[in-house]
């Protein structure tokens, strides 16, 4: 079978809207895992289920609306904008609760007991979910109520199409990303951020409150992922309670790329990694004529970012370099 | 995936507090024994309505037919089990069931991929098992005297949805996905074998075990337009697949195997499925004895019945047709003998009349294609059928 050049031009303005869509999704639940290693250089494994916690914040709220008639009433930007802020409010909120009951009591052990405690709040989190929503709606997968709004498509060429859903998507991840990068670079509260996380012993020398601050990253990375899992849902549309663990392990392998502890690195190495497995879904079947399918995208996508590792071990950006005391 | 060890424990767990729950029964004492039938499906996780209704078809079979049974003195209960879909959850009930000396035929699985290293353990004591949903040719094709199966097989459901597509909606490019399981892949490539002999160009074959973002999968199937997409695979998978293909401005004819039959579909797929057609085993609720059913799961469960569990009635009621034969003049069952005589019953019921070959397949078998109807859930038993098929199970080919 010979490769069919002009079909591989035609659809590439798509799979790289693809991949870019997937990647602010991979970026945003980043933010969570590096951010909380960049203060405490530990991995928060609960972070996959505070994500799709706010997924679940987001179907719980559009059905309510919807079997109160007002779904339709209300203009969508506004129904957005209440998601997303009941989203990130609730993730957030879970996060610092997380942080404060099963990793402050163990700040002082070696570090592979938090690790652990990470794993069981991880499980803890999943079946909670599970309980609770098949007490609540009897039901294991939740559907997101269509928008319609968000569907419109704009054409762009016969192939070609982007959905408005897709731009709210992009934009939204944009103006939080933005605006998390403003609050940690720009604000009295993200320079005390930095600071413990460069040096805690120095930072409450200096009278920053050094649990404060753990919680607010806690919080933040909370609500960047509680947002992430809104527009997951609302872009792909069907969640359970066990659909945060993929997402949430390919985010995780995102801030590793990027360079762990890096918050800008998170961010490039989600979208690095969006691009390349969607690069790898649509093409990989076009290019090998069916020898290799869409089912080896995982594989080609870590291929390459074992190469990437292999001559950057420290991520893209590099790992936010420590002093210890 | 990491959750599956805890989770077996847990069924393990849950599965021993069963047992012990049966054997303490205060009943059992007086009469000559208790007969226990299990059932073993998915009743949690994704797949938990499909698996739901082989448990409730088969509860209600029990209720209704053990007279007979109870008659000659033996106390009839159901133990069911749940097997996650996952095929080492299976395994580990199946190492309980078969413990259990009272068990005497198990009904299930939903998952041929469950399944099949499940019965493997049946087998070492030659306790039935008959199947309501597996349609995997492996599962009677090992000729294993004590699993049967009152469905179709995929060898022929492949086959049904090709022909289906050639000769009635005359499609002439296919492009086929599938979720990569035992099943799914099994029927997408009987598809695919037979509906290329027909003439129907196949533009693409694809397999994934993404649940949820379909996009680098569809931006192709756009581009490339076909006729048809078939999709080889379970609901749960498959509906938000065909969501996001409309979505995308997709208008290719749907068609899928049994995998999708639940209504579960339009509940997350919604109108972007209204039209879709697909083949199954399972017989569509139009007969008036399927229907009697129906009004009868309705009023027992205050749902309508899932596909299968009509097949589940069915599979019960020949176990338990057998296990009276073999009772009769009250001696107690044994595994091998309830067995031999499943092979022996001549069952006719909602689904057809059912006489088992020497490997375990019904020996004529029907199936359907049916399409969606309309987006309402509830209304997902009024799916009107489109063709039907008899067809006898080829014989094995070693």
């Amino acid at each position: 079978m010979s490769i069919d050049v002009a079909l591989l031009a035609n659809i590439l303005p798509q799979v790289l809207i693809d991949g870019l869509i997937l990647g602010f999704m991979y970026a945003l639940i980043a933010l969570g895992y590096t951010m909380v290693y960049g203060v405490l250089e530990f991995i928060n494994f609960a972070h996959s289920e505070i994500f799709i916690v706010g997924a679940f914040v987001g179907v719980e709220i559009l059905l309510s609306l919807k079997s109160a008639g007002r779904l339709d009433a209300l203009p969508w930007p506004l129904v957005l904008v209440i998601l997303l802020v009941a989203g990130m409010a609730v993730s957030g909120a879970l996060a610092v609760t997380v942080e404060r009951v099963a990793y402050r009591p163990l700040r002082g052990a070696p570090r592979l007991i938090p690790l652990i405690s990470a794993i069981g709040i991880s499980f803890f989190l999943q079946d909670l979910i599970r309980l609770v929503e098949s007490i609540w709606r009897n039901a294991f997968n939740l559907v997101y109520p269509t928008i319609d709004v968000l569907n419109e498509r704009f054409e762009l060429t016969p192939t070609i199409d982007v959905s408005l859903k897709s731009l709210v998507v992009i934009v939204a991840a944009l103006a939080m990303l933005a605006a998390l990068h403003a609050v940690v670079n720009r604000t009295k509260l993200g320079t005390a951020i930095r600071a413990v996380a460069e040096d805690q012993t120095a930072a409450s020398l200096m009278g920053i409150n050094v649990n404060r601050m753990i919680s607010l990253t806690f919080l933040i990375g909370g609500a960047m992922g509680g947002a992430a899992g809104v527009l997951f849902g609302v872009q792909y549309g069907l969640i359970n309670p066990y659909t945060g663990f993929i997402p949430g392990l390919k985010a995780f392998t995102a801030a590793v790329l990027g360079g762990i502890g890096n918050i800008p690195g998170a961010m490039i190495g989600g979208l690095v990694l969006g691009l390349l497995e969607a690069f790898a879904a649509s093409y990989l079947s076009l290019l090998t004529g069916g020898a290799f399918g869409a089912e080896y995208k995982d594989i080609f996508a870590f291929s390459v970012l074992i190469l990437i590792l292999i001559f950057r071990p420290k991520g893209l950006l590099g790992e936010v370099v420590r002093e210890r005391a | 995936m990491r959750s599956d060890p805890i989770r077996s424990l847990l069924t393990l767990g849950a599965g021993l507090a069963l047992i012990v729950a049966g054997g303490t029964s205060p009943l059992a004492a007086q009469g000559k024994g208790t007969i226990k039938i299990a059932s073993q499906s998915p009743l949690s996780g994704g797949q938990a309505a499909l698996g739901e209704g082989i448990k409730l078809g088969t509860q209600i079979a029990i209720e209704k037919l053990k007279g007979p049974l109870e008659k000659q003195g033996f106390k009839v209960e159901l133990v069911p089990f749940d097997d996650q879909a996952k095929p080492d959850v299976g395994v580990a009930n199946a190492r309980n069931i078969i413990a259990d000396k009272d068990i005497m035929v198990v009904i299930g699985h939903l998952n041929s991929g469950v399944a099949i290293p499940s019965s493997e353990v049946y087998k070492e004591v030659d306790l039935a098992m008959i199947s309501p949903a597996n349609t995997n040719e492996k599962i009677t094709d090992r000729g294993y005297p004590n699993v049967n199966r009152v469905c179709g097989r995929d060898d022929v459901q492949g086959p049904v949805g090709a022909e289906f597509a050639a000769s009635t909606l005359k499609v002439k490019t296919a492009y086929i996905v599938h979720d990569k399981t035992t099943y799914g892949q099994g029927v997408a490539e009987a598809f695919k074998k037979d509906i290329e002999k027909k003439g129907v160009k196949v533009v693409g074959f694809d397999g994934t075990e993404e649940k949820s973002n379909f996009d680098p999968i569809i931006t192709p199937i756009k581009a490339k337009n076909p006729d048809l997409i078939y999709f080889g695979g379970i609901y749960d998978q498959g509906a938000p697949f065909f969501k996001q293909a409309r979505e995308k401005g997709i208008k290719s004819k749907f068609l899928g195997p049994d995998g999708l039959d639940s209504s579960d579909l339009v509940k997350i797929a919604g109108k972007a499925v209204v039209g879709m057609y697909y083949t199954t085993a399972a017989a569509p609720a139009s007969s008036p004895q399927a229907k009697q059913f129906a009004d009868e799961f309705k009023k027992k469960f205050g749902k309508s019945p899932e596909p299968y569990a009509a097949e589940s009635y069915v599979a019960t009621a020949i176990a338990l047709k057998a296990l009276e034969s073999v009772t009769s003049g009250g001696k107690a069952p044994t595994r091998p003998a309830v067995s031999k005589a499943i092979r022996q019953v001549k069952y006719t019921g909602m689904t057809g009349s059912i006489e088992f070959d020497d490997k375990g397949d019904p020996k004529k078998a029907s199936y359907y294609v049916l399409q969606v109807a309309g987006d309402n859930p509830e209304k997902w038993a009024e799916n009107k059928e489109a063709k039907r098929l008899a067809i006898a199970a080829p014989t094995a080919t070693k």
